[in-house]
């Protein structure tokens, strides 16, 4: 591929940004559909300055909840990708189940967990949990069974257990599957507890999400405010990804060859 | 040594992996401690599978194989291996990378940390401790190799073409150390290769070997005494066992093409 300079990067997302908010403009003037239809960007930024206290309280709420499922998803991910690790009867016996568990669709799953979990917190985590679980275990489980087999071999020469084989070869080697399995989880957790916050309606303390407010405001036809709450998911979004990100970069620059400065 | 009682002893050895053709047939060999022993042959001769078997990696088919008077398994802790790519573990530092046998073995942390420098001043890479593998060139990742195999003080070594990915310069330098560090600590190798010249420069036993299946095809004696230096490469009577060998494997690739 063709070297970009790196002004680039910055210059032309920014370009067809604009040229997709001219576009934005172009359709809704040429075509005269109403703001509550098709508001203009500027129409959701002055909605999202004026509702800036709900939806930064929601955003709040919604990060909590995100945080919390994607925790647990990320503690219990490892937890089982170890026993489906360390044994491949454990591995045969469970992966369909995992499977089934990812197969059947979490709008299904999502009543029943709030019936069980009940309104509020829990339910909400247990979604986000639900949804960015899979991808850890599948990252994490093919990261420990990809283990190099001379480094296998080399283990075996000292005569290392196989815990110690685990805990010093199979689960650093595991660890760039692991992070990848984190980066797309980190994409789906705040889906998930949006998800979450718009099923179970209005959340414990009276203080909604902004899968609350997405409810909300559909219900009182504010589009524009509800383009706003796209918006505020969108940059929370971007909050976990970056945060993945830099967690990524701080186990990982010093010695794996996705962080090679090319010098060639 | 107390006994000349052969370090490493192969009697009628076959191996087959699973149900697939014959890769070794026939094999006997003994060797005597501070033997430094080649072998060459054509690809797919099943060098590499004969260390394996002393290594205890595989095991043999038919035959016996025993290792300083036992099975390969239990004489684990006298072998080193060595393989083709340095094996280094990327997460690790070039000092943690020294240290893992004796860290396995649970050797106390201050004992690790200095046998692992003094390892690592042997081969010369005392000032690169702290770097990670990828910041190493493929020389200084074989030589931290050399290093981690000769913290345990193996008496026997294994080293499955350690240097063939290397550039020539650096492979002739490392040949030079490999016997160098011989005479500190005065192990016992077997070394396969794909290259005469190192064969002979390091070896004073050299085994061609047939392949299909791998079968010993001739041995030949280098009596060049050690310690040997780089000028050896030079004389006339080096350039002649060379052509020798030469031969030899000239032989076997005939018989495997025809």
């Amino acid at each position: 591929m063709k070297k970009v300079p790196p002004i680039m990067l910055w210059v032309l997302p920014l370009l067809s940004g604009l040229l997709f908010v001219a576009i934005w403009y172009g359709v809704r003037l040429g075509s005269g559909l109403q703001s509550w239809i098709l508001p203009t960007p500027m129409e959701i930024l002055e909605a999202a300055w004026r509702e800036r206290a709900r939806l930064l309280a929601a955003a709040g709420n919604t990060a909590w909840g995100a945080f919390g499922g994607f925790l647990l998803a990320a503690i219990m991910g490892f937890l089982t990708s170890l026993l489906l690790g360390v044994s491949k009867s454990l591995r045969s016996g469970l992966y369909p189940w995992l499977l089934v568990l990812q197969m059947t669709p979490v709008i299904v799953l999502t009543p029943i967990i709030v019936l069980w979990a009940g309104p509020g917190m829990p339910g909400i985590i247990t979604v986000t949990w639900l949804i960015s679980y899979f991808p850890i275990v599948v990252n994490t489980t093919q990261g420990l069974l990809s283990t190099d087999m001379n480094h296998v071999a080399l283990f075996r020469m000292c005569n290392a257990s196989r815990w110690q084989e685990m805990i010093y070869l199979r689960v650093p080697s595991a660890m760039p599957f692991f992070l990848a399995g984190l980066r797309i989880a980190a994409t789906l957790a705040p889906i998930g507890a949006i998800f979450g916050e718009y099923m179970v309606g209005n959340s414990s303390g009276g203080s909604g999400g902004l899968g609350f407010l997405v409810y909300s405001y559909n219900t009182q036809i504010k589009i524009p405010a509800l383009f706003a709450t796209g918006l505020t998911s969108c940059l929370l979004g971007f909050v976990f990804v970056a945060a993945v990100a830099l967690l990524n970069w701080a186990v990982l620059h010093q010695w794996h060859d996705s962080f090679e400065r090319n010098e060639h | 040594m107390a006994s000349s009682e052969p370090i490493v002893k192969f009697h009628a050895v076959s191996k087959r992996y699973g149900k697939g053709p014959l890769v070794l047939d026939g094999i006997n060999l003994e060797m005597a401690p501070g033997d430094f022993v080649s072998f060459i042959g054509p690809s797919g001769c099943g060098k590499s599978t004969v260390l394996k078997l002393v290594a205890g990696l595989n095991p043999w088919t038919t035959g016996e194989v025993s290792v300083a008077g036992t099975t390969p398994r239990r004489a684990r802790d006298r072998q080193a291996f060595i393989f083709q790519d340095a094996t280094l573990l990327p997460w690790l530092t070039t000092q943690q990378n020294v240290e893992l046998p004796l860290k396995l073995r649970g050797a106390p942390v201050p004992e690790r940390v200095a046998k692992a420098r003094e390892m690592l001043e042997l081969v010369g890479l005392d000032k690169v401790s702290a770097y990670y593998p990828r910041q190493l060139s493929g020389g200084m990742k074989m030589r931290v190799s050399l290093a981690r195999a000769l913290t345990l003080a193996p008496q026997l070594l294994l080293l499955d073409e350690p240097f063939g990915a290397l550039d020539e310069m650096t492979r002739f330098r490392l040949n030079e150390e490999l016997l160098a560090l011989r005479t500190n600590s005065s192990f016992t190798a077997m070394f396969v290769t794909h290259s005469v010249a190192e064969a002979v420069f390091l070896s004073n036993r050299i085994v061609v070997m047939s392949a299909n299946p791998g079968r010993f095809h001739a041995e030949v004696r280098v009596d060049f005494p050690y310690p040997r230096r780089a000028e050896l490469r030079e004389r006339p009577e080096f350039q002649s066992k060379v052509n020798e060998v030469s031969h030899l494997l000239h032989q076997v690739e005939e018989a495997v093409r025809a």
